[in-house]
């Protein structure tokens, strides 16, 4: 179901917490999971219960309870951003226009060609920065103005 | 974004890659744990020194780190933790990011200091979701730091032994609260626990666990190094040492500022380059978005201190400072971060599961025209059955921005309730 | 140090570690809640609890905060009131309100306290939350949108049933509880969520729409179902059992059912149900009334007597019959002069019937269960053949104890499980002798010679290690031991283990209310608490020598009995069965009359449970169309019969007779499971031995008796899955079988095909295929040599 490379690198998440806690890991086991396939499909969540002893449901609760797991296929790129008040000061919502009129597509939609999904964000920690987003939960793009969503929008096109 | 530097989290921020751990050697970095566990310093005097210096939690509450400390069963037989909360997600708040990319070893210090004094054996440091770089950076200093012989067994070589390790979150403002926090460690759903028990004597896996700030655990070893009355003398009575302030929202140089507490707030807002464009000040929301909001003309008479702010009728909370000039609509401000709270209920309790919804629902109906009379009166009743009824202290942050609003811009709504639109020309929100 | 506090004004002293809840309960004032439930932990998020307490800052929830001492609770203050009030508008404005169509209205917390504590209406303008339903399986219904995430369902699981199937998935106002997707809930204890759902979220599938709860009246009754007698609150409309509910019992059933003892109704009001007197009339079958056809069987009896001698007769009792039925029928069948009577038709060894001293029980109270330091449990699929007591064990391990198994399988006990010996049924004898070698040898005492050349294999070291620590401990042997054809040596070295180590020797026990027939003379050689009798026959004997006539009560000996297809050729070869039943039957192939008798709701009687608990009942509802208490059948047709002794004139009538005015004491002296030792052979099987297949034939969980049978929901549970064979992947490779595949088996004369599939758990040697099932019936005993290969 996952990549031997995966396998290691949950195995290496399982060996911080105590021998009889491998419960402890299904967060990091289910980012890695959704960094290998996408997004993630009952089958790999069936499979990260088994893989850690935990109920199927125990592991779907947390998969739908933190904001950044898939449990729908989202595009290739998944963007999201922030439009908390902080970032909406200086603003998000300007920003977040301009992606959708260029993506055509609302928040929580995908584009038709899959590789875009958009999706409205909470607070990132990163106020200070704003207005900011992430592509794929793990790379900010900050300081944001019409020029650098442009460019962003080729770049990942092009990937 | 600007960063001030101080002398004691932000310490190493005019050297060249100030995150390694040579350059934080190079300011004084890990003498105070080798002096505490060459000396054999006693627990007591460790926590004696924390209380000395007033150091009180810079995670919202503003709880004295000494006492706290002193709550730890230290004695008990058996596995203890220290938790450090990284999970940063209040709006306006991002002060902890930056420790841990531009000091991170002033934070792993602390927590094996913190480790040695409370018996732990073991300490997990929960990062925010949405700031993978800084796990990914966190994960990187831990290990220079056990390749150091900083962390593992037998540090350096005194008998004592202690382990540190990452965890992140995925995208759930609730896990800062402490217990949800340890609930997400143990691979659950971050939904905080009822207490008591409290977590000194059941917290991770059931065992005494102490929790504690980023910022809190990094200004630990100037505290040993320096002495807790120095670090008194930085700030103020009963708010002792430096702070670390983001500021966020209409100014010209957003950021973080570790000014020492009771600053004025007027130059701090100074230091950010005063309101951008050189607009008006209309108001200030002090703590991080759980805090009331506070109108200009009180705020420019504040301290930046946990008692100047509380009289005031706020808090200093996480020390997140949101500013807001007079193009924004307060109608607007409250109905985001009332979604913010709808959005982030972990669900559990009725009144925040509940009265979250309904709240942002009202407010939401307020800003686009279809706002009610009796709507206000129903928003301070949902605001007061939510506040002080629930699990956690999530109830209250959701009601006070409420009740806040409505106290100090009371007349904005009811003006958006009679002419179905704003009260604020142009607005920029 | 106890605690004094007041509340309401009201002074009482605690434990410390008291909640607010439990102490004012003690005090009889009513703290309004729905998340808190005494045997579930403390969740605190419905927040209806909420009351004033001196110098809190602010309300805090009754149910967990602990007491401390000098503490002043007020809970129906202005403040207390106003936050309960705030509490029940927030549930209520997501919360449809559907009263009139909700199968919960009449019985539900949440409406039975908006009425006190609601606002008179609602203020809440915003469109209402809905949520989709989930298909959790056969006998939960979901209407979700009514659930107010009190988390009882989730704890129950996580808590008792000992596994997580609900959860609470998403978060804040989307918060849904729900399965894994797709997946049912599948555990032998599901319909107590249905109790715990404080509002109609949850409710009862087969009842659903069924009946008011206000147009329901209630009786009490006590399930047949197993050997725990659970007490069942039986809620009838217009002469119909509609509805199980559990009767709370502390000491038996605590608050909960099995899905068993719940849903199994559905059986009583079964299109099989016999209504009339049946004859067989030139090979067709005819209604009759009861007149004729009772003095048919009488003189068709006599008839046989005469020309046979009266051992030509055998009757045959289903082992879920009352007390009382039991009485009388082996008061007609040694009035008739045949001492060939019996109940254990599961039962394969009866060596021990000249050895024992008394009824086999569960050797402590059922209670004592949950208090055991370690235990043993010898042969039994525990879960499904005891779901309440498998419960209880459950919470003895959460709370430390150590458990312990000889098995021939391994299912999931859900507890840790400290050791185990996994061995063949014919294993198990030499796996029990290894034990009591090895707690001898550690005990220094000298190694009783039959087990001296017993093999001490290492997990056998392990349990004899673990249970010679610990104070409270029991080795039971379960239904698999019990139908064992070696059971009276596992008996013999179960009891000399349990003298070594200090445990209490306990018999699960494969029935409702064996000890009741034990008890009542239900066996051969024994009377009524065991007086001397007439020797005769047991269930064994009476189908291995085939008899010219049978009486069955309540028994379907194609299914209730060790060899169905032997017991089958008894029947069809006999010149006269005459079958008292509920039902139609097997029997209608092979039996010349049917007579219609009440099931367990429609007559009044007496069952025993395992641990000697004397339960007796009025019927529940009356017998339906012409069914007639089988006691009062038995007691007619003696008078036909001129046998002397059959005037009682109530059921109470023949228990004061069979079992005396002191009958629960007289039931506790009559216990006992101490048996004189009979000779062991401990040897290993040899290796060609080894080379045979064995068969292990349990009983499903809804195979075990003839209304369980008939319940069609439960028909459809995961648990009723028509039964597959399993073996491990050696013997699959060994046979050239797939796993999954297809096989042939054969034992004695019958075969079957049928799936295979693959349980690496299993010994070696050994196939896992149940019994009492129509897919197996034409095979031979649920224990023995069988073959299998490729179809
Ligand atoms: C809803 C909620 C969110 C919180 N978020 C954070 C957070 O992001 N970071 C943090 O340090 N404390 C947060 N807290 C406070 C923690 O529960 C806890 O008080 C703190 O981590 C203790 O550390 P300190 O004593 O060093 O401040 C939050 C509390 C609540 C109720
Ligand atoms: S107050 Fe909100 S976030 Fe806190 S426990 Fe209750 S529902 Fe969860
Ligand atoms: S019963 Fe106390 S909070 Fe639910």
């Amino acid at each position: 179901m996952l990549s031997a490379e995966s396998l290691a690198l949950i195995d290496k998440e399982i060996a911080k917490y105590p021998a009889e806690q491998r419960q402890s890991a299904v967060m990091s086991a289910l980012r890695i999971a959704q960094v290998e396939k996408g997004w993630l499909s009952n089958e790999l969540m069936d499979f990260v219960a088994h893989y850690l002893g935990m109920q199927p449901i125990a592991v779907y609760e947390v998969a739908t309870f933190y904001n950044m797991y898939n449990t729908k296929p989202v595009g290739k790129h998944k963007i999201c951003v922030c439009t908390n008040l902080p970032c909406k000061l200086m603003g998000a919502d300007e920003i977040a226009d301009r992606l959708k009129k260029k993506l055509g597509v609302e928040f929580g939609e995908t584009t038709e060609d899959k590789q875009f999904t958009l999706v409205e964000g909470e607070c990132m920690g990163a106020c200070g920065d704003a207005p900011l987003l992430l592509v794929n939960n793990h790379r900010m793009e900050s300081f944001l103005n019409e020029e650098k969503v442009n460019a962003l929008l080729e770049e990942l096109k092009n990937k | 974004m600007i960063l001030q530097g101080g002398p004691v989290i932000f310490n190493t921020m005019h050297l060249p890659e100030p995150w390694k751990l040579s350059t934080y050697e190079s300011t004084g970095g890990y003498s105070a744990l080798k002096k505490i566990l060459a000396e054999k310093t006693p627990a007591e005097n460790i926590i004696a020194e924390v209380k000395t210096s007033a150091l009180r939690g810079r995670g919202g509450a503003g709880f004295p780190t000494g006492l706290k400390w002193s709550f730890m069963p230290r004695q008990f037989p058996g596995d203890k933790y220290i938790v450090c909360n990284s999970d940063e997600g209040e709006p306006g708040t991002f002060k902890d990011r930056d420790i841990m990319r531009y000091n991170p070893h002033a934070l792993i210090e602390g927590m094996i200091i913190a480790g040695y004094t409370l018996g732990a054996k073991a300490g997990y440091n929960y990062i925010h979701g949405e700031i993978f770089d800084i796990y990914e950076g966190m994960e990187h200093a831990v290990e220079e730091a056990r390749a150091a012989g900083y962390l593992g067994d037998n540090i350096l070589g005194s008998g004592f032994s202690f382990n540190l390790y990452n965890h992140h979150g995925y995208g759930a403002y609730i896990c800062g609260e402490e217990t949800a926090l340890l609930e997400s460690i143990e691979g659950k759903k971050g939904q905080p626990r009822f207490k008591p028990p409290f977590p000194a004597s059941f917290g991770l896996y059931g065992k005494p666990t102490t929790i504690n700030n980023t910022e809190t655990l990094a200004s630990i070893p100037y505290i040993m190094r320096e002495g807790g009355q120095k670090f008194l003398e930085l700030g103020k009575p009963n708010n002792g040492g430096t702070k670390l302030f983001s500021v966020s929202g209409h100014v010209e140089k957003p950021g973080n500022f570790e000014i020492p507490l009771g600053t004025p707030f007027s130059e701090l807002l100074k230091m950010a380059g005063g309101i951008k464009g050189g607009r008006k000040l209309k108001a200030v929301i002090p703590g991080g978005s759980s805090a009331p909001v506070l109108p200009a003309e009180i705020m420019m008479d504040c301290t930046m201190d946990f008692d100047s702010i509380a009289k005031a009728g706020s808090m200093l909370g996480s020390g997140a400072v949101i500013v807001m000039d007079e193009t924004v609509c307060m109608v607007r401000a409250l109905e985001r971060l009332s979604y913010f709270y709808f959005e982030e209920s972990c669900g559990q309790c009725t009144p925040c599961r509940e009265g979250t919804g309904w709240m942002y629902r009202v407010v939401h109906r307020i800003e686009h025209g279809q706002g009610r009379p009796e709507d206000l009166e129903l928003l301070d009743r949902v605001a007061a059955n939510i506040a002080g009824r629930t699990i956690c202290a999530l109830g209250d942050a959701a009601a006070m921005p409420v009740q806040g609003m409505l106290k100090h811009y009371r007349h904005e709504f009811e003006h958006h309730i009679e002419h179905k639109k704003c009260l604020v020309q142009s607005g920029a929100v | 140090m106890a605690l004094n506090i007041e509340i309401d004004g009201q002074q009482i002293e605690v434990e410390p570690g008291t909640t607010v809840m439990d102490a004012a309960h003690k005090l009889g004032i009513y703290i309004p809640h729905f998340c808190y439930h005494k045997k579930l932990s403390i969740a605190a998020n419905c927040r209806m609890c909420l009351v004033q307490v001196e110098k809190a800052p602010k309300p805090l929830p009754a149910c967990a905060t602990p007491v401390s001492d000098g503490m002043k609770v007020m809970t129906r203050s202005d403040y207390a009131m106003q936050a309960q009030k705030g509490v029940m508008e927030f549930l209520l404005i997501n919360h449809p309100l559907d009263c009139p169509i909700c199968d919960q209205g009449g019985e539900c917390q949440l409406q039975d306290l908006a009425v006190g504590y609601g606002g008179s209406r609602s203020v809440y303008a915003e469109p209402k939350r809905v949520v989709m339903e989930k298909n959790l399986g056969p006998l939960v219904s979901t209407d979700m949108t009514r659930c107010i995430h009190c988390t009882r369902c989730v704890r129950f699981g996580q808590e008792i049933a000992g596994v997580m199937e609900m959860g609470q998935a998403f978060r804040g106002e989307h918060a849904e509880i729900m399965p894994f997707i797709d997946k049912t809930i599948d555990s032998e204890l599901s319909g107590n969520i249905i109790d715990l759902c404080p509002v109609g979220a949850l409710t009862s599938k087969p009842f659903r729409y069924a009946a008011r709860s206000w147009e329901l009246s209630r009786r009490k009754g006590v399930s047949p179902h197993d050997s725990l007698g659970s007490n069942l609150q039986i809620q009838v409309k217009n002469g119909k059992v509609m509805r199980v509910l559990p009767l709370e019992n502390e000491d038996v059933n605590e608050c909960w059912l099995s899905d068993r003892d719940r849903f199994s109704y559905e059986g009583l009001n079964s299109e099989d149900r016999l209504t009339k007197p049946m004859i067989r009339k030139d090979g067709a079958w005819v209604e009759a009334d009861w007149q004729e056809v009772l003095s048919l069987v009488a003189s068709k009896l006599r008839e046989i007597q005469v020309k046979h001698g009266a051992d030509q007769i055998g009757a045959l009792a289903a082992p879920a019959q009352t007390t009382e039925e039991y009485y009388l029928l082996q008061k007609l069948m040694r009035g008739l002069g045949s001492g060939n009577i019996d109940h254990r038709l599961r039962q394969s060894d009866f060596r021990l019937d000249d050895k024992a001293h008394g009824a086999f029980w569960l050797g402590m109270p059922v209670a004592a269960l949950n208090t055991l330091d370690r235990f043993l449990i010898v042969g039994s699929t525990l879960r499904k053949d005891h779901p309440l007591l498998a419960l209880r064990l459950r919470q003895a391990v959460r709370h430390g104890a150590g458990m312990n198994l000889i098995n021939p399988v391994v299912d999931d006990y859900l507890c840790k499980v400290a050791n185990k010996s996994v061995v063949s049924p014919e294993g198990m004898v030499a796996a029990l002798a290894g034990l009591v070698r090895a707690l001898a040898e550690s005990k220094g005492e000298a190694v009783p010679a039959m087990v001296v050349n017993a093999n001490v294999t290492p997990e056998i070291k392990s349990i004899a290690e673990s249970m010679s620590g610990g104070e409270n401990k029991g080795i039971f042997l379960g239904n698999l031991a019990q139908h064992h054809p070696r059971y009276a040596e596992m008996h013999t070295l179960a009891q000399e283990a349990a003298r070594l180590c200090g445990a209490a020797l306990g018999v699960l026990g494969d029935a409702g209310n064996a000890l009741g027939a034990v008890a009542a003379g239900a066996i051969p050689g024994r009377g009524a608490m065991g007086a001397q009798a007439v020797t005769g026959m047991n269930a064994a004997q009476m189908i291995a020598s085939p008899r010219k006539a049978y009486i069955l009560m309540g028994a379907e000996p194609e299914f209730d009995c060790h060899d169905p297809v032997a017991a089958l050729a008894a029947m069809k070869q006999a010149e006269f069965v005459v079958a008292l039943s509920p039902f139609k039957h097997g029997a209608l192939d092979y039996a010349d009359v049917l007579l219609p008798v009440a099931p367990f709701t429609e007559t009044s009687g007496t069952y025993i449970n395992a641990e000697g608990r004397l339960q007796s009942f009025n019927g529940a509802v009356k017998p339906l169309g012409e069914t007639r208490p089988a006691w009062k059948v038995l007691r007619v047709l003696g008078n036909l019969l001129n046998l002397s002794g059959f005037d009682q004139d109530s059921s109470e009538a023949v228990r004061a007779e069979a079992l005396g005015q002191d009958a629960q004491e007289r039931m506790q002296r009559f216990m006992n499971n101490r048996v004189e030792p009979i000779h062991v052979s401990a040897a290993v099987p040899e290796e060609m031995e080894r080379a045979r297949l064995e068969r292990i034939g349990e009983v499903p969980i809804y195979q075990t008796d003839a209304i369980v049978r008939r319940a069609s929901s439960l028909q459809r549970t995961a648990d009723a899955a028509p039964p597959v064979a399993r073996a491990s992947g050696m013997l699959l490779e060994k046979l050239g079988i797939q796993g999954g595949g297809m096989a042939i088996i054969r034992q004695g004369q019958g075969s079957i095909v049928i799936r295979v599939d693959r349980d690496d758990c299993l010994p070696a040697n050994c196939v896992r295929l149940p019994g009492a099932h129509a897919v197996t019936a034409s095979l031979g005993p649920l224990f023995g040599e069988l073959t299998m290969e490729r179809a």
